[in-house]
């Protein structure tokens, strides 16, 4: 067969492998990427680093050639791209490791390898032959895989491994890992930033995509930082500092008009409390607790277990140890219905997944969990009942809908958010968990969600909200930060973003 | 060797040289096991059987066995594979009835409740064209227009039957031509030809599910859509052809039932859909799909007639019959999630 792209130049200055210049990218009103250069060296690992909805999914599906950019061009190894519809000569050109793998768990790992290419001219597969062939594949790229077990028997780390060497087999020698190491306990990855270190020196090239910025100092040599849809800075990781770093992605932080937050509530009984709580995979050891009136934040980047302590508080996961206490009762068994009982109400992570039902109505949606207290004669669910407390919690929330009979699918993405606060807040919670409550809407539905954590507090109700947005914690009295499955730091009442940011990505600012 | 060019990579030969990893068993040791799973219950049946009454390993009761179950582990085949491939078809157990019924309606005289519209020599070629006909619609439900596949083929199972009772009036179709009572009647070398045509069809299945290209990605369809469709295989056409290779094998079912009981009425094959279900997924293939092999397919449905033979020997009344043959095929359903410790939800 014929061999890819090779893109090492004999001597010379070091080439480009990728190139992207002047790209940008609209979607409807939304601009993806504004006007963005990218250009990545020829045996570097360059590492590309924003906050949420900075862009850099969006160019990824464009130098995969899934998307076409509405302006800019790409090169590759000074080539104009391939075709769209040529998945083939992309595929020799680059390759994007996912956070949600493309391998198929029920096939070996020999035959995810050579999938759609198992046989080399003869009809009939060998499967020795084929074994062999994986064999020395991952043995080139000195991958320590056993070729014949099934890919769901595998790691996350050696899933991804998979992924690198059929990715390197078709002839790429530029790979993009989309937050790799999101999914990794710390010994993996160490490991996989070992991987990328020898690879690097077999001649390969990496766009290294992640939220933890001390990886970026210990691995790469070049980092970009998109912000709000446009590139900020490229710069040699030597040449910068922990601290420049984060103020390039944080961007000076505009002050917001006054402080949001309720009083702050004097020190107590807390309302909710949690003693050494272990999830396994999530959090190791989190002890907090929230008094009433008082909204505290639990930050931390992707994986660092702050969902895994506000799932188990809510009884959506079950934890391995440790102890959830309601006004002073200890919270038992993983239930999401005997917290409700206990005065728990929660906006859950995944809102499509787990926040409402698509096909029922706004009010139908909002009163689940009181519906057995809109019963007509003991029994009979009350329409009235539920749609005049529903219209109440539309007034409240502000939800843009004509009245509550309509099907939550038909709403907007931030109003939908609003139907799920508006579920959680329907109880009148003592106890508010609110887990990535801004997720996805827009600024004026952000501000109007995170008022009714305001609301709440202020008929002394304990709010929890579990975010890695910034402008979310700004609502809170103190915030947690957590890092890689265990506490990291709490700032109180004042403080500025880079530190947070600082927290969660695992970096310390003074080095 | 692949794409991975010396060029490419300096140390590769070095590295080649060392680190090809060794091979460990234990990941597919196991996963070569469920598929031989249900051997170990076959030899229990056998002996069971065999003590239990002296009727059960002759000649003539095997055979019977074997004949019995030839028409239905068509269907069984036909399910294995669109099962590995993610999707389900209950439609079969009516092409059993439909595929033949059509073919003698359109080829018998009067007598026969016929139309006699075509001469007998037109049979087989019919029935195996409705088999087409009906894979056709059932892919351009499922695959063109993405409907449930569930619902898609209960549908045609309830359509399907009511054609076959609309053009036969509710009555049996019989006095079948030669040609057509062929294959269900034949003996080749002591055995019936059925059986043959069955144990040739799983081995050519197995064959090409096991290690040609088009096999492997039934698997890879199965196992994650999105993945095979990214790796290059062409996952429609691929499931268009399942499709009517399914109702094809359903229809050769029909021909060899019709042949053996040497009728085709409104009841032929009717309920049988669950037997076909039931013996597939004991034989290992998941109802997600991506999983399973033919050969414990073929197991599954060959263990649960030996089952039934043995209690009809041992004189269970055949009003019990159903109730034996549910309560026979949930239970080893139980034991196979609790050996296999795999959910099938």
């Amino acid at each position: 067969m014929s061999i890819g792209t090779n893109v090492v130049a004999a001597g010379g200055l070091v080439p480009s492998v990728a190139t992207a210049s002047h790209v940008t990218k609209r979607f409807g009103a939304t601009v993806a990427l504004n006007d963005v250069e990218l250009d990545v060296r020829a045996g570097d690992v360059h590492a590309l680093v924003g906050r949420n909805g900075a862009g850099k999914s969006t160019l990824v599906s464009i130098l995969t050639g899934l998307q076409v950019p509405d302006a800019g061009e790409l090169r590759f190894g000074g080539q104009v791209p391939p075709a769209r519809s040529d998945r083939e000569a992309w595929r020799r050109v680059v390759a994007c490791v996912y956070q949600h793998l493309t391998i198929i768990p029920t096939l070996t790992v020999a035959e995810n390898l050579f999938l759609n290419r198992q046989t080399e001219g003869t009809p009939v597969i060998g499967w020795p032959k084929l074994r062999q062939r994986a064999s020395e594949l991952l043995g080139t790229w000195e991958m320590d895989v056993d070729v014949r077990r099934l890919a769901s028997d595998l790691t996350v780390e050696q899933r991804q491994l998979v992924e690198i060497a059929r990715a390197l087999s078709f002839g790429a020698r530029f790979i993009i890992l989309d937050e790799p190491t999101a999914r990794l306990d710390a010994a993996g990855v160490t490991r996989l930033l070992g991987r990328i270190r020898t690879l690097q020196q077999q001649g390969v090239t990496f766009l290294f995509i992640s939220h933890h910025l001390q990886e970026i100092f210990e691995l790469c040599n070049t980092v970009t930082v998109f912000r709000d849809a446009r590139k900020v800075l490229t710069a040699p990781v030597a040449d910068i500092s922990h601290g420049e770093l984060v103020d390039a992605m944080t961007g000076e932080h505009v002050s917001v008009g006054d402080d949001p937050r309720p009083p702050k509530p004097r020190a107590g009984e807390p309302m909710l409390a949690v003693s050494d709580l272990t999830v396994s995979p999530g959090c190791r050891n989190v002890t907090l607790s929230v008094l009433p009136g008082e909204i505290v934040g639990l930050a931390g980047g992707g994986g660092s277990g702050k969902f895994a302590v506000a799932e188990a508080i809510v009884g959506l996961r079950r934890a391995d140890r440790g102890e959830v206490r309601i006004a002073g009762k200890p919270l038992r068994a993983a239930n999401v219905t005997v917290a409700l009982k206990a005065g728990v109400g929660f906006v859950p992570e995944d809102r499509h997944d787990q926040g409402f039902v698509a096909e029922m109505s706004i009010g139908e949606n909002i009163t689940m969990p009181v519906w057995d207290r809109l019963k007509r004669f003991g029994v009979v669910l009350s329409t009235r009942l539920r749609s005049a407390r529903a219209q109440s919690m539309i007034d409240d929330l502000g939800i843009v809908a004509p009245g509550p009979d309509l099907v939550t699918s038909a709403l907007s993405g931030g109003n939908q958010q609003k139907v799920v606060m508006g579920r959680a807040l329907v109880s009148t919670p003592r106890v508010l968990v609110l887990m990535a409550p801004t997720a996805g809407v827009d600024v004026k539905s952000k501000t109007a969600l995170m008022e009714q954590a305001v609301v709440a507090a202020r008929r002394d109700a304990a709010v929890l909200v579990v975010t890695d947005d910034l402008d979310d914690l700004r609502y809170c009295h103190r915030v947690l930060v957590m890092f890689r499955g265990e506490l990291a730091a709490e700032v109180v009442d004042t403080w500025d973003d880079a530190t947070v940011v600082a927290e969660m990505e695992g970096v310390d600012l003074d080095r | 060797m692949t794409e991975t060019s010396p060029v490419d990579s300096p140390s590769q030969q070095a590295a080649a040289a060392a680190a090809v990893p060794a091979p460990r068993q234990t990941g597919v040791a196991v996963a070569r096991l469920r598929d031989l799973a249900l051997l170990p219950g076959i030899a229990v049946i056998m002996v069971v059987g065999t003590f239990s009454n002296k009727a059960f390993l002759t000649h003539g009761n095997l055979i019977d066995v074997l004949d019995n179950f030839a028409w239905i582990s068509m269907l069984v085949l036909a399910e294995a594979v669109i099962l590995i491939s993610g999707k389900l078809d209950l439609s079969l157990e009516s092409t059993v009835a439909l595929a033949p019924a059509v073919a003698v309606w359109l080829t018998l005289p009067k007598s026969g409740r016929g139309i006699h519209l075509l001469p007998p020599a037109w049979a087989i070629p019919i029935t195996l064209a409705v088999g087409v006909l009906v894979g056709l619609i059932n892919a351009l439900l499922i695959i063109r227009f993405q409907l449930s596949s569930f619902i898609v083929t209960l549908g045609m199972l309830i359509t399907l039957r009511g054609i076959e009772t609309g053009i036969s009036n509710g009555q049996t179709f019989f006095g079948f031509s030669k040609s057509f009572l062929y294959l269900g009647t034949t003996h080749w070398f002591g055995l019936p030809l059925g059986v043959w045509l069955s144990v040739i069809s799983f081995i050519i299945g197995i064959f090409v599910l096991s290690l040609t290209r088009p096999g492997r990605s039934l698997y890879a369809i199965g196992g994650n859509l999105n993945a095979a469709r990214a790796a290059g295989i062409r996952v429609e056409r691929t499931l268009w052809m399942v499709f009517v290779l399914g109702s094809v094998l359903a229809a050769v079912g029909g021909l060899l039932y019709a042949g053996k009981y040497a009728s085709i009425g409104a009841d032929s094959g009717k309920g049988y859909i669950f037997t076909v279900f039931a013996a597939t997924v004991l034989g290992g293939v998941s109802l997600n799909g991506g999983k399973g092999t033919l050969f414990g397919a073929f197991c599954g449905i060959l263990l649960l007639y030996l089952v039934q033979n043995i209690l009809t020997l041992a004189g269970v009344s055949g009003y019990w019959q159903d109730a034996l043959n549910g309560g026979i095929i949930l239970t080893v359903l139980i034991i196979a999630r609790v050996t296999t410790g795999e959910a099938q939800a």
